[in-house]
């Protein structure tokens, strides 16, 4: 199929990972909306073959919102990138995870704005250079998944486009779970990211990916025990899983 | 059989959009149209139809176009500055062919500007806010029991057009309360289906394509961009962009005639009054109190697509006169279509013209 994504790029990754995870839950086509905002990352809807919506920069929550609280019976799915859901669209990020509505969002996040040529985002990596940070980024990082914990989201979990089988079991996991679940894929962006921070290959971004991750709860036991994880590193894993009270759940 | 209830203007609009079957409101408050959106929080639930107070006005009208493609009748009421930040998904809403309602209850602008007090400072913005080439419908009640059946008359049009329409009321209406005729039903239009064959924006002879709701398997792709008729993204390509934009307008402007709403009295005048909104009441006042001064009036209850064939119906006008709640943006439009003089009669900050103002404005002209 002709699409607009680079060589190398890991959005079909993430893609795929989605599309497996919706096959496993066994919905139907006719029921499954997916619902997008702007970036590389939130072209993905145009290529599945639902109902979808592609709708304006850091939106897509909040059309995702008015989706499935018109139409419970709906299984909303949202794919975005990084700037847009935590730069223009953090608001509406925050509420939708404090509704804790009903829908599964699953961000790719590059850690950079791909579809504008590679300006810097709300997460790229501190010293990572951009096109808007010549001299190294030096603003903090969000770090979605703790954001999304903090508002209230009942599924959140991160992994990345080496762990494929993570990925999808976290997205499904996400799925079966009601109210909002949150999954972070971290993704390869070679164009955009990796040609201007020594990564130029897809696979030195998955081997970055594959050699500065740590499970989250081999995180938490090591700083239990005073020991420093570098800081380069990040945390995958299960971030949350709990049971507050939802909006927008199918009548059944 | 009817009912008469004495209400509020914003009430009134509450209640229209229940009879027409606006089955989801998102909404942000500002005043002065929170009533609005207080009422229907009231009213939807118990209808079993939704009500949600969105966390600003980019997420209402968000969410009404989403709930919008599973086939819902939505509606947002706001004021000047949260119309301004809903401008862009006006847009998305125009390209995309979505049927919402918007209703804007002008206060004095710009900015934060007065919150209570009455104004209809956004006519323009309302026409041309939103970024490209486009082409709305926009409702200008002058009573509350206009504001109900406009109101109604709106979902109707936005049905029928595929496109974002407007109630362009202002405090005044919204807050004035008035006797009202409530009927038991009002006339309501519903979104044509996609014909069997056609591609999901492929429009017929009346340039709108049918509505291919969500669920119901047509795999429809929505999209922002400049889109072919399957809906897919085709950004590139000199003629599907002008294909489509040209469409977009002119499935609207070409029924300019069918959509146009108006009042004309005494045509045989030389002196016109072209008024919408609060104005229009003063101007009735006049041709009552003064029958001596002659007066002819227009009033419009649809300002956009702008009515100009109205203006020959005047045939010795001599002069048009606008009184607006503003510093004469009608007025402008109005000049676009007559060699008639125009005579704008710009007033603002908040308060009403007043039958004196409009005789003095008329014997300048004796
Ligand atoms: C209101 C608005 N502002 C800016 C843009 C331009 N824009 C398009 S995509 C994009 C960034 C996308 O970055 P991200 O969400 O990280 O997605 P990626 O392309 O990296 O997948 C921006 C700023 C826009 N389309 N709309
Ligand atoms: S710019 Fe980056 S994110 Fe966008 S398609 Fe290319 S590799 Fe993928």
């Amino acid at each position: 199929m002709p699409h607009i994504f680079c060589t190398g790029c890991g959005n079909g990754t993430v893609i795929n990972c989605t599309l497996n995870a919706v096959v496993e839950m066994g919905w139907e086509i006719d029921d499954t909306i997916f619902i997008s905002g702007i970036g590389c990352s939130s072209r993905a809807p145009g290529y599945v073959a639902t109902d979808s919506l592609h709708t304006t920069h850091g939106r897509a929550l909040a059309f995702a919102t008015g989706v499935k609280m018109a139409k419970p019976d709906f299984n909303v799915v949202v794919f975005t990138g990084d700037g847009d859901l935590s730069a223009i669209g953090g608001n509406h990020f925050i509420h939708a995870c404090r509704r804790n509505i009903d829908i599964t969002v699953v961000c790719m996040n590059n850690m950079i704005y791909g579809m504008t040529g590679g300006q810097g985002s709300p997460c790229t990596p501190s010293g990572a250079f951009s096109t808007t940070t010549p001299y190294g980024a030096s603003e903090p990082v969000f770090d979605l998944a703790e954001l999304a914990v903090a508002a209230g989201a009942n599924y959140v979990a991160r992994w990345t486009t080496y762990h494929v089988k993570e990925l999808t079991k976290a997205i499904k996991a996400g799925m079966e779970t009601p109210g909002l679940s949150f999954i972070e894929s971290v993704t390869q962006c070679p164009t955009s990211f990796g040609r201007r921070n020594k990564q130029r290959q897809p696979s030195d971004m998955i081997d970055h990916m594959k050699t500065h991750t740590i499970l989250l709860s081999k995180k938490k036991r090591l700083e239990e025990a005073g020991q420093k994880v570098p800081d380069d590193y990040f945390a995958v894993g299960e971030f949350a899983r709990r049971n507050r009270p939802v909006m927008g759940v199918k009548n059944k | 059989m009817s009912r008469i209830e004495f209400m509020q203007g914003n009430i009134a609009c509450a209640e229209g959009a229940l009879a027409a079957g606006c089955t989801f409101f998102g909404g942000y408050p500002i005043t002065p149209s929170t009533e609005v959106a207080e009422h229907m929080a009231k009213e939807m639930p118990g209808l079993g139809r939704t009500f949600i107070q969105m966390e600003d006005e980019i997420a209402s009208i968000s969410s009404l176009i989403g709930a919008s493609w599973t086939g819902a009748k939505t509606m947002t009421a706001t004021s000047g500055p949260g119309f301004s930040l809903m401008m862009e998904n006006i847009g998305y809403a125009v390209m995309t062919e979505t049927p919402l309602v918007i209703v804007n209850i002008q206060r004095g602008g710009p900015s934060t500007g007065q919150p209570t007090m009455s104004a209809q400072g956004d006519m323009m913005q309302c026409r041309f806010g939103s970024h490209g080439d486009f082409s709305i419908i926009a409702l200008t009640p002058s009573t509350v029991q206009e504001m109900y059946e406009l109101t109604v008359k709106a979902f109707n049009l936005s049905e029928r057009f595929r496109c974002p329409v407007f109630v362009m009321s202002d405090e005044t209406i919204g807050h004035m309360r008035e006797r009202v005729i409530i009927p038991d039903s009002v006339e309501t239009e519903y979104r044509k289906p996609p014909e069997i064959g056609k591609l999901p924006f492929e429009a017929d002879s009346t340039l709108i394509p049918g509505f291919p709701v969500f669920g119901q398997g047509h795999r429809v792709h929505v999209t922002g961009l400049t889109h072919n008729e399957k809906g897919y993204p085709d950004t590139n390509d000199h003629e599907t962009h002008e294909k489509l934009v040209k469409r977009l307008v002119w499935k609207v402007e070409s029924k300019r005639h069918e959509i146009a709403d108006y009042d004309i009295e005494n045509t045989s005048s030389e002196i016109v009054f072209l008024t919408y909104g609060p104005a229009t009441r003063t101007v009735r006042q006049i041709i009552k109190d003064r029958p001596d001064l002659n007066i002819g009036h227009i009033n419009l209850r649809i300002v956009w697509p702008f009515p100009e064939e109205v203006l020959s119906k005047f045939k010795s006008a001599k002069v048009f006169i606008i009184p607006e709640m503003n510093l004469g943006q009608i007025a402008r439009e109005v000049g676009r279509h007559t060699n008639v003089p125009i005579h704008s009669l710009p007033k603002i900050g908040g308060e009403m013209h007043n039958p004196k103002e409009l005789i003095h404005a008329v014997e300048e002209y004796l």
